[in-house]
Parts: structure tokens; C-alpha cells; sequence
């Protein structure tokens, strides 16, 4: 009952949650289509350090700002994508990219799930070999089987 | 019985690394200079804005910077901090004074001390970019090549500087040029 009551005050708290976070807009101009989608992209890829679950494009913070700053210059300035993020990188530490590039350190993240992958059919491989190897009930067991199930009712 | 012991024994193993996990602190992100010569920089003086200060005036000597603002809460806690070790005179602190308004980091300093051998304005947070810096105050540790050996994200404390700086500038002040 408790929970019924609270239910819509908290959906519109959640709402009124979700449109602040939106709220991050700059006023940037671009002479290429392109460049202004790359610069979109980019700012949904870096993790802003100081609101560690928010990308730098949905962030209000000072520091999120000013790299989305910096994404702006390096982006009018013709730089390519591996380019900033290489910067950022260098800068933040892998830690700041959303999605981990293929490195020795990353190796097991990329193909660990993979390796699960792989471990899970095998087993379930074995599974089914064995319950299809079962040996067949003798008539002499399945006889006693029927006489307790019998006895139970 | 077998059985019954390998999903306890995954069970347990998960266990332990989640209780593992929580011990870790997510605002803690391993900073990629340790280890790597320091980030160039080219800026004003906060005293004498007419004279710039650069990476290359430092080498040959083991130095901090202490990144502060006159916005930031917990670099007034920090000040009484900075202001001890200065006075042990073990090594020089530079401050880099990261967007702020010039007046009101001086007034900052005359209120509360300055024990920077000088500050650097960082008006706009480009060097600030360079260096990493993400949540003020920072203390990095530069060694006489002009490494990075230590980063302290947060405010420093008179234990880290006993426990942590002051063993570190000990082994680095004896390094040869």
C-alpha cells in the first residue's frame, strides 16, 4: 500500500532526474557536417573523471566542460578520432575511455566472455552425452520402481 | 558430495572477490604520468604576471606542484598542510593556481599564507588538462629529471606527507642529476 502511494511522486522524481541530466548544451559551430558528428560521437565515448557515469557531452561539470572545450578545438582543427582519444588518454588514463581498446592489459576483458562462451558449450556438450549414454532401466528395476511408487499411494 | 562442493566452492570464490572489490575506491583512477616526465607547461606568474615560468626552470631539482583555487573547499584544509612541509624546507612548492581569478587568489594567500616558492595561473585549465587534473587539490612530485614519482589526487594530509612524500623525497633528493 505504502509502495502504491509512493509510486508516482518517485516516478516524477525520476523523470525530473533524467531531463537535468540533458541540461549540458554549448553553443559550437562547424564548417563540416562530418566534423560535427565526429565531435558528437567523441563526447558520448570519454567518461568524465569527476561524475564517473556520465560521458563529457551529458555533464555539466567545469572539467567535463572544458574537455568537451578541448574535443571542440582538436575536432575544427581536422584531428581524427584516435587522435583525441589518444590525447584524453594520455591525459586520464585509459580509464576515461568507454570503450577499452584491445591492449595486453584488456586482452582477458575482450575475449574472457569468449573463453566462457567456449566452456559453457563444452560442458553443456558433455552434459547431454552423458544423459543420452544412461543406461536404459532393466525390467527387473523398472518392476520395482512401479511397486514403490505403488506402496506411496 | 562432489557436486555439492564446486558450486559452494565458485560460490565462496565469488564471494571473496566482490568483498575484494568493494574495498576498492571508484574515485581513485591510477594517473598514466607516474613514472613519465612531466607534462610541459609555459605560464604566468600569479605575483608577477609579467614573468612566465616554465618546465625546463625546474630540472636539476626535486620540486611539487600543488594544484589549488581560491573556489576549492578542501585546498583551505590542505593549506595548513602544505605550509608544514614548506617549513621543513625539504623541497620547493610551486602552486598551479587552477581557474581562478587572480584577485582572488591573492587574497586567498594574504588571508591564509603562502608558502609557494610561486604560483602559476592556469586562468582557462589547459595546463590543468595536461597534467590530468580532476578533482583539486593535486600534489605531484617531480624528481631532478623532471619525472613524475608521485601523484596525490585529494587533499594532502600530515600523514601522507610523513608516511608517503617524505620517505619518497628522501631516495629522490639523493639521486644523482
Amino acid at each position: 500500500m505504502v509502495m502504491k502511494k509512493l509510486f508516482l511522486p518517485l516516478l516524477v522524481l525520476l523523470s525530473l532526474v533524467s531531463l537535468s541530466s540533458q541540461a549540458a548544451i554549448d553553443a559550437y559551430q562547424f564548417d563540416d557536417p562530418e566534423k560535427e558528428a565526429l565531435y558528437k560521437k567523441l563526447v558520448k565515448e570519454l567518461r568524465c573523471t569527476v561524475c564517473q557515469n556520465q560521458d563529457i557531452g551529458d555533464s555539466n561539470a567545469g572539467l567535463a566542460q572544458d574537455l568537451r572545450r578541448k574535443t571542440y578545438e582538436m575536432v575544427s582543427a581536422g584531428k581524427d578520432e584516435d587522435f583525441v582519444l589518444d590525447y584524453m588518454a594520455q591525459r586520464y588514463g585509459d580509464f576515461v575511455l568507454y570503450r577499452p581498446r584491445l591492449q595486453s592489459n584488456t586482452l582477458l576483458l575482450w575475449i574472457g566472455p569468449f573463453i566462457i562462451l567456449i566452456v559453457a558449450v563444452f560442458l553443456l556438450l558433455k552434459f547431454i552425452r552423458r544423459s543420452e549414454d544412461e543406461i536404459p532401466l532393466s525390467e527387473t528395476d523398472r518392476e520395482a520402481a512401479e511397486q514403490l511408487l505403488e506402496r506411496d499411494e | 558430495m562432489k557436486r555439492y562442493l564446486i558450486p559452494l566452492a565458485v560460490f565462496i570464490v565469488l564471494v571473496i572477490l566482490l568483498a575484494a572489490g568493494l574495498k576498492n575506491d571508484p574515485k581513485y583512477i591510477p594517473s598514466p604520468f607516474i613514472g613519465k616526465p612531466a607534462p610541459e607547461f609555459d605560464l604566468p606568474l600569479l605575483h608577477q604576471p609579467q614573468q612566465q615560468l616554465k618546465k625546463a626552470d625546474l630540472m636539476g631539482q626535486v620540486w611539487l606542484l600543488n594544484v589549488w583555487a581560491s573556489w576549492c573547499v578542501s585546498c583551505r584544509a590542505e593549506h595548513e598542510v602544505v605550509k608544514r612541509f614548506v617549513a621543513m624546507n625539504i623541497a620547493p612548492v610551486y602552486g598551479l593556481n587552477y581557474k581562478d581569478n587572480p584577485d582572488d587568489a591573492k587574497g586567498w594567500l594574504n588571508a591564509l599564507g603562502n608558502p609557494y616558492k610561486s604560483s602559476l595561473m592556469d586562468i582557462k585549465g589547459d595546463v590543468g588538462i595536461d597534467w590530468g587534473v580532476y578533482g583539486v587539490p593535486e600534489t605531484f612530485v617531480i624528481d631532478k629529471k623532471g619525472i613524475v614519482r608521485y601523484k596525490q589526487v585529494g587533499p594532502l594530509t600530515n600523514a601522507i606527507v610523513d608516511e608517503k612524500i617524505l620517505p619518497l623525497l628522501q631516495t629522490l633528493n639523493a639521486e644523482a642529476d
